[in-house]
């Protein structure tokens, strides 16, 4: 059926300025870009991914979107009128990728932190210590010690811990959504700055054996690559229950994506659709799914911490404490603005609810419970920017995670198109050219370069709350305040409004 | 080595013999097992483990090389993502048996609960295989992507496979001995008469597999077989839109 739909974006080539380098044509993985005579553009093929001006030595290329206006209507928006156009011209479900681009309100944005004036003296944080460091695991309710003061050692047994340098990690992607040099990036400036990277479902390339200390490894329903020694060749274990791009659907790696090296990790034949279902079918309750952390612990002699991955639902509370009381170390929650490689675009924008009131609410319940140091919580879906992370450790996580972010330090252009297998940037695509492009060194380079900069921030704001170590502020909440929230809001995040003293 | 499970936690027994299997020790005898979970779970070495009782959910887990036998009845999630080896089970079994199975062996006298092979996959030279003597229950080879799995009905029973028989199939073959009705089958399978290839393939497990239980081969075999394999490897292919 020919399509009515109109290009999104319009490529415009300053003719008088191009040299006819074709760089751009090279560049352009979407097919949007050709040259007869003079560089030509489909403009219908363009998704913005700035490829092609990023490497125009002439600076001749600009895109912008494309200026066609429709009739006003609130209602009837230009987006959903175009996706009815799609959906009529196909029957198909609309596939997208990366995280909810919709105006949800984004409420890390409406919280405020405090900071030393007079009374209480700030910290220089160039001048004196400043403790980032963070263990992840199940904590003792108590520590009991043995031998006299001279000799003193502990007597509690810990539960398996993982240090971390900083208390940001990365978000599980798995091998098949983004490429081997994505993956490889990611582990070394994992090993590099003393923090995790997680492989997502897809299981681990044999390349990134030497970093198998910093990595997390999960084990999701298609249990792709999933052996004993996968499990016991990592940092710690997660089981994958949600995502919170994609809240109780499975995943789906269509088999033109699984090539040689891809079947290999995942342990399927070449070509054949990697479905991952949408619940683990051994997992029908807290019961079973505490049945699965302790196959993984036996499996593991209880050397590494079990965490369980959930998308944050209407329910997240109950269901962490479920969790955490199934025997899981860590408990990661996943925001309902997560990124993805795909997922239908009805879920990614309509399903779960936002990490900062599902951190909140997880937090109040675990304290409530008096079970809050039986696991750690890890956040994720949509931290942005190292403000996020101090505002996630004051409300009461104990690390956060990040995946765009992570992509985008590596070049991402966030152009939502992961899914088509045509990432320009070398990241979420399995064509040997194109993966090509992203230097592995580069971008472990760039994401160090990321984390030493945010870890640099966090120290600022440490001293300027007086505090010498992330540690004092965790679950911390007086030190935020509320601006423009409603009091039900207010009192979910467990904060007061700005103006409120102690 | 011969443990006696009476009263044991799985915890102690079960780090019992890892312990011994790091030490270099082959054979193990469990006695009085009553619902101990985990046994065998992520060994990595063939060593041969006799189970006298029942043992828990998840025996074989994760597990890459070991023989188990099992005097007894199994309960549910024997061979949860096993790479290798083989568990032999003389009786029945319940749910999700076999889940995500990768390579190895589960032979099993007796009927078979839900959702067995559930996902089950290969990959090169790993075929994991599955042979039920008895009857399954709905969701036979629910998502299968790979392997062998044969339900033989031997007792007589019906229904001989419970309803969605390899709903979401996309690899893998099932044999199953007698006649499947239409309206068991979910809609991604399609169902073949066998091949000469197919009756030697299944002969080689089959032998070996009534040795075990005492069946009588010809008997087996003299059974009409239904082939079911998927209709695409894609099933889910054309839903989306970009
Ligand atoms: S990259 Fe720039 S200068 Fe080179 S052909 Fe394209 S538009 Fe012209
Ligand atoms: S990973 Fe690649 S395809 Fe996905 S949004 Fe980023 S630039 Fe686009």
């Amino acid at each position: 059926m020919e399509s009515q739909l109109p290009a999104e974006f319009i490529v415009n080539i300053d003719h008088e300025r191009c040299r006819r380098c074709k760089r751009c044509v090279i560049n352009c993985s979407f097919s949007a870009i050709e040259f007869k005579d003079k560089v030509t553009i489909n403009n219908r093929q363009c998704v913005a991914c700035h490829r092609c001006a990023t490497f125009c030595p002439e600076s001749a290329i600009t895109i912008t979107q494309n200026p066609l206006d429709y009739k006003d209507g609130y209602n009837w928006s230009p987006e959903i009128r175009k996706n009815i156009l799609k959906q009529a011209e196909s029957g198909g479900i609309i596939l997208t990728g990366m995280g909810n681009p919709k105006p949800y309100p984004i409420y890390w944005d409406h919280m405020l932190i405090d900071a030393c004036q007079v009374t209480n003296p700030s910290i220089d944080p160039l001048r004196e210590p400043m403790e980032l460091r963070t263990y992840l695991g199940a904590k003792p309710e108590s520590l009991e010690f043995e031998g006299d003061i001279n000799n003193i050692s502990l007597k509690t047994e810990l539960a398996p811990q993982v240090k971390l340098d900083i208390p940001v990690v990365f978000a599980a992607m798995s091998y098949g959504a983004i490429s081997l040099n994505a993956h490889k990036a990611l582990a070394m400036a994992a090993k590099r700055m003393g923090t995790l990277m997680n492989t997502g479902e897809g299981g681990l390339h044999e390349d990134l054996a030497g970093y198998t200390d910093r990595i997390i490894v999960q084990v999701a329903s298609g249990r792709f690559g999933v052996t004993s020694k996968y499990l016991n060749n990592s940092a710690l274990v997660e089981i994958k229950i949600g995502q919170g791009a994609k809240p109780g659907i499975g995943g789906h790696l269509p088999g033109e994506k699984v090539g040689e090296d891809i079947s290999k990790t995942r342990m399927i034949p070449v070509g054949t659709d990697a479905l991952s279902p949408a619940p683990h079918h051994d997992i029908y309750s807290i019961e079973d799914l505490s049945q699965l952390i302790y196959a993984i612990k036996e499996t593991t002699d209880y050397k590494k911490p079990v965490s369980v991955k959930i998308a944050a639902v209407h329910n997240v509370a109950a269901i962490a404490s479920g969790i955490v009381r199934a025997g899981a170390d860590i408990v990661m929650i996943d925001g309902f603005r997560g990124g993805t490689g795909a997922a239908p675009m009805i879920i990614r924008d309509h399903v779960g609810i936002p990490i900062e009131l599902a951190l909140a609410a997880v937090d109040d319940r675990l304290r409530q419970e008096g079970i809050r140091n039986r696991a750690s919580i890890l956040v994720g879906g949509s931290i942005r920017q190292s403000a996020d992370v101090v505002k996630a450790i004051a409300l009461g996580a104990d690390a956060c995670v990040i995946g765009t972010a992570s992509l985008i330090a590596m070049g991402c252009r966030v152009c939502q198109k992961c899914y088509t297998g045509n990432c320009a940037w070398g990241i979420a695509t399995q064509k040997p050219e194109l993966v090509r492009r992203l230097n592995p060194e580069v971008g472990a380079d760039r994401l160090c370069n990321l984390l030493t900069a945010w870890g640099h921030e966090i120290q600022e704001v440490l001293g300027s709350l007086g505090i010498n170590a992330i540690e004092s502020l965790r679950g911390s909440r007086e030190r935020l305040r509320g601006v423009g929230l409603s009091q039900e809001t207010l009192d979910i995040l467990g904060i007061k409004h700005a103006g409120i003293g102690q | 080595m011969r443990i006696d499970a009476k009263g044991m936690h799985y915890r102690p027994m079960n780090k019992m013999i890892r312990d011994a299997v790091a030490s270099g020790q082959k054979e193990f005898e469990l006695d009085n097992i009553g619902g101990q979970r985990y046994i065998g779970a992520g060994l990595n070495e063939n060593v041969k483990i006799t189970i006298n009782g029942t043992p828990g959910n998840d025996l074989g887990a994760f597990m890459n090389g070991p023989k188990i036998i099992v005097n007894a009845n199994g309960q549910d999630g024997l061979a949860n993502t096993m790479n290798a080896g083989e568990i032999i089970v003389h009786g029945n079994v319940g749910d999700i048996i076999g889940y995500g199975m990768r390579g190895g062996k589960l032979y099993i006298k007796g009927d078979v609960g839900y959702r067995v092979g559930i996902h089950m996959k290969e990959y090169k030279k790993q075929v994991p295989i599955i042979i039920a003597g008895g009857t399954a229950g709905d969701f036979f080879g629910e998502y299968m992507a790979g392997g062998i799995m044969i339900l033989l009905g031997m007792n007589g029973k019906s229904p001989l496979v419970g309803d969605y028989v390899g709903t979401g199939m996309h690899g893998g073959v099932m044999y199953i001995r007698g006649k499947v009705d239409p309206y068991h089958l979910g809609k991604e399978v399609n169902c073949l008469e066998l091949s000469e290839e197919d009756t030697k393939l299944i002969s080689g497990y089959l032998k070996e597999y009534c040795e075990y239980f005492g069946f009588d081969f010809n008997e087996v075999m003299s059974g009409k077989f239904t082939k079911l394999v998927p209709l695409s490897l894609r099933p889910y292919g054309n839903m989306y839109v970009y």
